[in-house]
């Protein structure tokens, strides 16, 4: 036995002689130049986005000389026109309301259940969850926005203008179908967080006397809290950035509405109406890529609450 | 080892392709078109052309260009949507073959029409559409102007029923809102209301939303909808062609100079006998060449 092994020792030392000849120098410098040129190019593409966003999106202040704290505090979104002083009317806090209200107002329905749901299909009961309700979930993150937008247009506008009143279009309808689009992604990611706590640590509290609904509310839940908080915020980066389901039941009136059920307007709804009917360097078509600009500073916002976020999940 | 280098290669390999189509697509349409021009004068041109634009246009463009590629084997013609804005906006950059466009170029802010050139393929009436409930079928022209600028806020005000008037604007820029108000609200600005994309989805919510009023083209009219009669006039073909019906648009197809090869021969087809009777009228559109008026891009209009 013990003379095989050393046998079988020599042979890898052997095999290994020869790899290091030549082959295993190539094989290295290849792998390394493959994943260069992968990663050259993924940062070439990053960087010329940036570049060209915020190029394009900061020459509405440069170009234009539209006031940038205009931007921010005023309720006129007419890029097209001018004001008294001769600047793009570009008061895009309607737009900056909108994009708030419906992503916090999705998040804040959207994270019990979505938590909930994760609880039930991890803790309380596995099998069923695996087998049944994990497909169902999945199943949701692959419908396209645009039915989702649909399905909101037809089913839910109708149903709040009948009880509710109004229009129907609005921050409500917004946030009923941002709520059902954000739903999956919250929740499969809280299951995971859910999942990756140690099987020591039920045990343990369980051990100590502990009920199961003591472990789940008192130690688990309290150990994925940072999990299911990035949960929460990519869900919420999901929702500022829906642009086609949103534009279908918002409504698209750049004010601040007064109720729920009165049309308003996210950065991304006025974004993808106006796009089409722009030309590219005028005032009009820069002031959308301000708000692009905007979308891309808060995605970078949201990364990095993630980030701070992930660095704190300890066991 | 061996599979995933392939894999990683093939990758690359297809981003390439990929990002060198994005990069030379138009050259090699334009070189394509320019080749046709010179050689086959005698015969249908080859090669490919891209149309870019008016979403009001598309239709026709799109089921002209089918007819068009199905006869002539080696004619490739790309049609896009993307608005008016984009298709002036292009086509005065030459980066395509033809802009598509329901208003005159000269009408867009910031767009050099000196080297464009107008090929009017067809008109297209709108008029103002209500939801059924309303119960108005005939108002006025200052009414529908109060009506959009938000004075009259009740549909009782103009004779019908007591219901609120819920406003449904087109997207600010769109060519059909700027025909609108130009020649219906006598370019009045509208009141703040919300605003659509697309055609479609203002039929769609005209047809459901309760005292709703909105702009349609007639191709988009049906019976889900009512039309609305302004100072007596129904929106109809034959009242456009005389100008009864002021609210109206030619369908513009603008190159950059004059057309050529393939180019030409398209616009040709499009402005054939045969296309401007059967396939126009049949998509709701109104031929060019039955128009007993003309107008200018100030609006000023003329008997043919």
């Amino acid at each position: 036995m013990k003379g095989e092994s050393i046998l079988e020792l020599k042979d890898i030392k052997m095999t290994e002689k020869q790899w290091n000849s030549s082959t295993k120098i190539w094989t290295e410098k290849r792998g390394r130049i493959l994943t260069f040129t992968s990663v050259s190019i993924m940062i070439m593409i990053a960087i010329s986005i940036l570049y060209f966003v915020a190029s394009k999106g900061f020459s509405t202040f440069t170009v234009n000389k539209a006031s940038i704290v205009d931007f921010f505090t005023g309720i006129e979104w007419k890029p097209g026109s001018l004001n008294e002083l001769g600047k793009p009317i570009v008061g895009a806090l309607p737009l900056i309301f909108g994009s708030f209200a419906v992503t916090l107002l999705a998040a804040i329905i959207c994270s019990p259940l979505a938590v909930g749901a994760a609880i039930f299909m991890t803790e309380i009961s596995p099998k069923f969850g695996k087998k049944v309700l994990q497909p169902v979930i999945e199943l949701l993150v692959g419908i396209p926005s645009v039915v989702y937008g649909f399905v909101g247009l037809s089913v839910v506008v109708p149903f709040l203008r009948e009880h509710l009143g109004g229009s129907g279009f609005g921050i409500a309808a917004g946030t009923i179908v941002l709520t059902v689009m954000i739903l999956p992604t919250i929740t499969s990611l809280s299951m995971d967080a859910i999942e990756s706590v140690p099987m020591q640590i039920r045990e343990a509290s369980l051990a100590l006397g502990a009920t199961r609904w003591q472990t789940i509310y008192r130690v688990i839940l309290k150990t994925s809290l940072p999990g299911l908080l990035t949960a929460i915020v990519f869900g919420m980066a999901r929702a500022f950035g829906e642009a086609l389901a949103v534009q279908m039941v918002i409504g698209n009136s750049t004010v601040i509405p007064t109720s729920f059920v009165e049309p308003a307007s996210t950065l991304t709804s006025i974004l993808t109406m106006g796009m089409g009917y722009t030309v590219m360097g005028k005032a009009e078509n820069n002031a959308l890529w301000s708000l692009a600009l905007m979308l891309l500073l808060m995605s970078l916002v949201f990364i990095i609450i993630i980030r701070i976020l992930g660095r704190r999940r300890v066991y | 080892m061996r599979k995933r280098v392939l894999a990683l290669f093939s990758m690359l390999l297809v981003f390439a392709i990929f990002a060198a189509g994005c990069g030379n697509g138009n050259e090699t349409g334009s070189k394509a078109n320019a080749d046709g021009g010179d050689k086959n004068t005698e015969e249908t041109a080859k090669g490919s052309i891209t149309a870019v634009g008016s979403s009001a246009l598309q239709p026709l463009v799109d089921e002209a260009a089918n007819q068009y590629m199905s006869t002539n084997q080696g004619a490739t013609i790309n049609v896009q949507g993307g608005g008016s804005g984009t298709g002036l906006s292009q086509i005065s950059e030459g980066a395509v073959d033809i802009g598509n466009s329901d208003i005159f170029a000269e009408e867009k802010d910031g767009i050099d029409g000196s080297k464009l050139v107008d090929h009017k393929v067809a008109v297209v009436g709108m008029g103002p559409v209500v939801n059924k409930d309303a119960g108005v079928e005939d108002i006025t022209k200052k009414q529908l102007i109060d009506i959009f600028t938000g004075k009259i806020k009740n549909w009782k005000d103009v004779g019908g029923k007591d219901e609120k008037i819920v406003i449904i604007n087109r997207a600010e820029g769109s060519g059909t809102r700027a025909v609108f108000e130009k020649h219906a609200l006598d370019g009045a600005t509208p009141a703040k209301a919300q605003e659509q994309d697309s055609s479609g989805t203002v039929q769609k919510i005209v047809s459901e939303t309760p005292g709703a009023i909105s702009y349609l083209a007639f191709s988009y009219f049906n019976d889900s909808i009512t039309p609305l009669k302004v100072d007596g006039v129904a929106p109809t073909e034959a009242n456009v062609e005389t100008n009864d019906w002021k609210i109206w648009a030619y369908e513009h197809m603008y190159t950059n100079g004059e057309p050529k090869g393939l180019t030409k021969e398209f616009l040709d087809f499009i402005l054939s006998d045969d296309i401007q009777s059967s396939l126009i009228t049949k998509l709701g559109y109104i031929p060019v060449t039955g128009m007993k008026v003309e107008r200018d891009a100030d609006g000023n209009v003329k008997n043919k």
